[in-house]
């Protein structure tokens, strides 16, 4: 293979890399268990979380 | 070792760590002040082998970069994914033996330093018996936490811990790689590299040295205690995602952008250069997702001066990754490499992000561990704050004025095709410059004074049982 395509492919595949992991990011799926994981800093200690962001999260 | 370990965290190794990250920051940065000084008036060398510039520079880079900074790290990731992941520490006698193997590391860099013993790579110097005490320490460091997150009594990875896993592993990949080489006695070695592969695998190393070490690392640093000390979650968690993703991705390539117009070949350079300049995007969003941290929170800032250092390390981190990519336009580069213009891109990163998230997530950190409830002056903190920050301005300002100065001074050329200045010239050009150095850096310096005294009252005040008490946590579920 000549470089030049190689390096055409490397850039394709880490171009639709990267659109993958956006797509799965901002799936909307994946809003409750990252609701939930944006929590962690704050398991072993509730109070202090400034309360009005506990309403966005699913934690109940 | 009493039953109690079970539900209590492993802040032992926490606390030695944020000890000595004070400790060696404050040495680190007097050997800093003395080089700026040495610049500045040379008698300073004292025509003495052991404490000329040269020798002294790369105590003084090893100093901040593997003791400050390395202990920082330590103690920080050791508690945040503690913490983060609701369980103790794995393997806690491997968790003490990184902290003795690590002084221990530390403790003979500022041996043979000084006495001139080195491989001869910046950033790498140590020579090889050292690289593989290094290498070992790193190893367990690394077992001692994944051991954590795969014991961890939650369900989800924070994304902190991402960072500061990718920072071991890749440490420790180029750690290894770049120094393979031939013992031929105990003190001096021979890379396995020659030529521009040399140099490329030095680079690349270097370049990730900042793009692991001084960067993700840290990110994983401000991705705890941002939020915990905002008292919110952060800004965007898909964010912090992509970010992750995009930024250990690009910055592999980048190394290049040290080795412009060298013997690297053309399109190596200016692939360096295009890696760099998207790499501006993931930086930014990072940055972006730790400031938003504090949308509605923002009047925090005016009380709180922890969250100030964090604030502002960021918005010093926002600066050197956009100056970065700019260095890293081969024309820009022309000007910029060899000059001041880099050391105040390095400090701006160095002094500006790495030292000031340090300290501020120390300053949340220490009373935990230590069972109080908070530091012993916040007062002190405060005046730390401006201490810092107008230590860093002043260093970078005079740097990026001496920079343009001798960038645009050694270019110079008369009619007849003759250089228009002496490299001496330039050098009386860059005097005034490199004493206002000196003073910011004495400024930075003297602010270590103080958080080393604000820690010892701190310290000092601890109480065992409260120390105890204050390491219990309860298992998730439990509430
Ligand atoms: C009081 C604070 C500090 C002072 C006064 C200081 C001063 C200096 C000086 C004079 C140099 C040599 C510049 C030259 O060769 O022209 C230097 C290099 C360097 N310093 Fe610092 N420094 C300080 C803090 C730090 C910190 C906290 C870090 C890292 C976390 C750091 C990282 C570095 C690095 C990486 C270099 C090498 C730069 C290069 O080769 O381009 N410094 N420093
Ligand atoms: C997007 C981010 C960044 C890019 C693209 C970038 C780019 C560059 C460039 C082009 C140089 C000059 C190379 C030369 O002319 O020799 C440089 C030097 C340097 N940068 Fe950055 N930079 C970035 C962020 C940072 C950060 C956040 C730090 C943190 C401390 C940092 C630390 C350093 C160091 C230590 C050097 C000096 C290396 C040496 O010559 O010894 N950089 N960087």
């Amino acid at each position: 293979m000549e470089i030049g395509l190689i390096r055409g492919l490397g850039t394709l595949v880490v171009f639709v890399a990267f659109i993958g992991v956006v797509l799965w990011a901002y799936n909307s799926k994946r809003r409750g268990s990252f609701d939930e994981a944006a929590l962690l800093p704050f398991a072993d200690d509730p109070q202090g979380l400034h309360n009005q962001q506990v309403s966005r999260s699913n934690q109940e | 070792m009493n039953t109690a370990t079970s539900t209590a965290y492993n802040y032992k190794v926490v606390r030695q760590f944020a000890i000595m990250t004070v400790v060696w920051g404050i040495v680190g940065m007097l050997v800093g002040v003395l080089i700026a000084a040495q610049l500045a008036w040379p008698a300073l060398n004292l025509d003495l082998p052991w404490t000329s510039f040269g020798r002294l520079r790369p105590l003084h880079t090893n100093a901040v970069i593997f003791a400050f900074g390395g202990c920082a790290l330590f103690a920080t990731s050791y508690y945040t994914v503690q913490r983060t992941c609701q369980t103790t520490l794995f393997a806690p006698k491997l968790a003490a033996f990184t902290f003795w193997g690590w002084q221990l590391v530390i403790l003979l860099a500022a041996i043979s330093l000084p006495l001139g013993w080195t491989g001869g790579k910046e950033y790498a110097e140590l020579e090889w018996p050292i690289d593989i005490l290094i290498a070992v320490v790193w190893v367990v460091y690394g077992i001692v936490f994944f051991g954590t997150l795969l014991k961890r009594n939650v369900k989800h990875l924070y994304v902190g811990n991402w960072f500061f896993g990718a920072f071991i592993i890749v440490v420790a990949m180029l750690h290894i790689v770049n120094n393979l080489e031939m013992p031929v006695t105990w003190t001096k070695s021979y890379s396995l590299y020659s030529g521009a592969t040399d140099a490329m695998v030095q680079w690349w190393y270097g370049h990730n040295a900042v793009g692991f070490f001084l960067t993700t690392a840290f990110l994983g640093m401000m991705y705890y205690f941002v939020p915990k000390q905002a008292g919110r979650p952060v800004y965007s968690y898909r964010l912090s995602i992509v970010h992750f993703w995009a930024l250990i991705t690009l910055y592999i390539w980048a190394g290049p952008h040290h080795l412009h117009y060298t013997a690297l070949p053309d399109w190596a350079q200016s692939l360096g250069m295009v890696m760099s300049l998207i790499l501006l995007a993931p930086s930014w969003g990072g940055m972006i997702n730790g400031m938003m941290t504090l949308s509605g929170a923002w009047h925090k800032l005016r009380t709180d001066p922890i969250l100030r250092f964090l604030v502002v390390s960021l918005a010093f981190y926002g600066m050197s990754t956009f100056e970065g990519p700019m260095m890293s336009i081969k024309t820009v580069n022309a000007l910029s490499h060899y000059t001041d213009w880099t050391i105040g891109h390095v400090h701006a990163g160095a002094l500006g992000w790495v030292a000031m998230v340090s300290i501020g997530s120390l300053y949340h950190l220490i009373p935990k561990v230590f069972g109080r409830e908070e530091m012993h002056s916040i007062a002190l903190i405060n005046t730390h704050f401006w201490m810092a920050t107008i230590g860093t301005v002043l260093y970078i300002a005079s740097m990026w004025v001496n920079g343009i100065a001798q960038g645009l001074m050694w270019r110079a050329v008369n009619t007849d095709g003759t250089l228009t200045y002496s490299f001496a010239e330039t050098l009386v050009a860059s005097h005034p410059g490199f004493v206002v150095r000196t003073i910011g850096g004495a400024i930075f310096f003297a602010g270590m004074l103080l958080m080393a005294y604000n820690t010892w009252k701190t310290v000092r005040a601890a109480k065992p049982e409260e120390m105890e008490a204050a390491a219990k946590y309860a298992v998730e579920g439990a509430h």
